[in-house]
């Protein structure tokens, strides 16, 4: 298997694919799927590949598996378009063509000492995986992990196994919250900022890391300057129209930055004053 | 609705200590505290019904409970869950006095049950404890206006990209 170190975004090669075969396929919900590929490299948590479908087109795609796994790369995709729908195709043993790992990822080093608070909405929760597999493997080096995760219904959560898994632990704390609910669910219900004040952190020695729909990030935000938390504490990953991955072509400019190579992950206080820009 | 042995000594903690009444003055503590009584709730049981003369307001201490309401053909729809630290019910305050959901408790939950009528009462005697006690609900309304809207937005809901 193939062992490689990131690639120098600026280098001719950063544009060229490399086949990959996938491995396995698992259904997390009607729409979303994890994809395991025989291809491993180094990465950072929140990093993406762009995952080329053969005759359909390539996509951002943000790894969602163990930063320490270097023998295999995870993805987790939602199905909406022409791209995914092919790459959903795929099963084990097609070849598909992969380019990365791009862009700033979550700072796992800043974080080093601190609380840290994810939150995650939908299918946010697939970019911050990695972060809890990182965070867990070095857990002295944290100090309170918690994850707040809020998902359209209970069907729609995804990893829920590892969510089970996480929430046994003594040492992280999770809370998840659905839109919509049968009354036989036996949790919280309601909008994922509503959990924020449940949880017990440290806004002077927190950082909160945020992924998900970008309204529900902005409301997130909001809920965590109420508990105190300043924004040069609070990462957020962006998403937006990505196409070369390198900056080089503009589709995913977003005011003075490039989302591919100056994010997806951005502390906060570096895209408040756009975020909410409709023409960005 | 099982009401619960509590001195006045201990309610006045309870209440003292609820979020809700955080920055109110030791006379305006002791006052809520002359109209509560403790009450538990096991899991299951209803705390309030939809349709019910809405003459208590409630501070919960521990627990959880779903605001849920029925619907033909779907039983009964969770709208949202409260628990420890949060208030329950403002009905009391307009009229037609009427509760409009249904709050069921999912764990056992406790609360402290204010005497609604009373309170309505103190607040219209009592100008500067109505204020604080509106302030504070409003607070709670606002919030829960926002929640509601987000809800609305169907956050979650697969984007329309026909090229990803």
């Amino acid at each position: 298997m193939q062992q490689r170190s990131t690639i120098a975004p600026n280098s001719f090669d950063a544009l060229i694919p490399e086949t990959a075969r996938v491995t396995s396929v698992r259904k997390e919900t009607v729409d979303t799927f994890t994809m395991d590929l025989d291809r491993g490299f180094r990465f950072e948590p929140g990093q993406f590949n762009m995952l080329y479908a053969f005759g359909a087109g390539e996509v951002p795609i943000s790894i969602s598996g163990d930063p320490a796994d270097s023998s295999r790369l995870v993805h987790t995709i939602r199905s909406v378009g022409a791209v995914t729908k092919r790459l959903e195709a795929l099963r084990p043993g097609d070849m598909l063509g992969v380019r990365g790992p791009y862009g700033e990822g979550w700072p796992m080093a800043k974080a080093r000492g601190h609380d840290i608070v994810i939150v995650a909405g939908g299918i946010g929760l697939a970019p911050l995986r990695p972060v809890i597999y990182h965070a867990l493997r070095h857990r002295d080096d944290y100090g309170n992990v918690v994850l707040l995760y809020g998902a359209r219904s209970p069907e729609d959560m995804i990893f829920e196994s590892e969510l089970h898994r996480w929430r046994g632990r003594f040492d992280m704390g999770v809370k998840v919250i659905v839109d919509r609910a049968p009354s036989s669910w036996r949790t919280h219900v309601g909008v994922v900022t509503t959990l924020i004040p449940k949880v017990y952190f440290d806004p002077i020695d927190t950082i909160a890391m945020v992924c998900g729909p970008e309204v529900m990030m902005r409301f997130v935000v909001r809920e965590f300057q109420n508990r105190g938390l300043t924004e040069d504490k609070i990462y957020v990953s962006m998403e937006r129209n990505m196409k070369c991955a390198v900056g080089l072509c503009g589709h995913c400019q977003f005011g003075p930055e490039f989302i591919c190579a100056d994010g997806p992950v951005f502390r906060y206080d570096r895209v408040r004053d756009i975020i909410g820009i409709r023409e960005i | 609705m099982n009401p619960e042995e509590s001195n006045p000594e201990a309610l006045l903690i309870a209440i003292t200590q609820h979020k809700f009444c955080t920055g109110l003055s030791d006379a305006h503590l002791k006052t809520l505290a002359s109209m509560a009584e403790a009450v538990s709730i096991e899991p299951g049981r209803f705390l309030i019904r939809e349709g019910g003369k809405a003459d208590r307001f409630y501070l919960i201490r521990t627990g959880k409970l779903f605001i849920e309401m029925y619907a033909p053909g779907r039983g009964a729809v969770p709208i949202t869950t409260i628990g420890t630290g949060d208030v329950l019910g403002w009905s009391w305050s307009l009229p037609p006095y009427r509760w409009h959901f249904d709050a069921k408790a999912l764990t056992l939950t406790r609360v402290v049950s204010l005497d609604a009528n009373k309170l309505k009462d103190r607040c219209d005697e009592d100008h500067d404890f109505g204020y604080e006690i509106i302030k504070r609900l409003l607070l709670v309304a606002q919030n829960r206006l926002q929640q509601t809207r987000m809800h609305m937005l169907d956050l979650y809901k697969p984007p329309q990209v026909e090229q990803l």
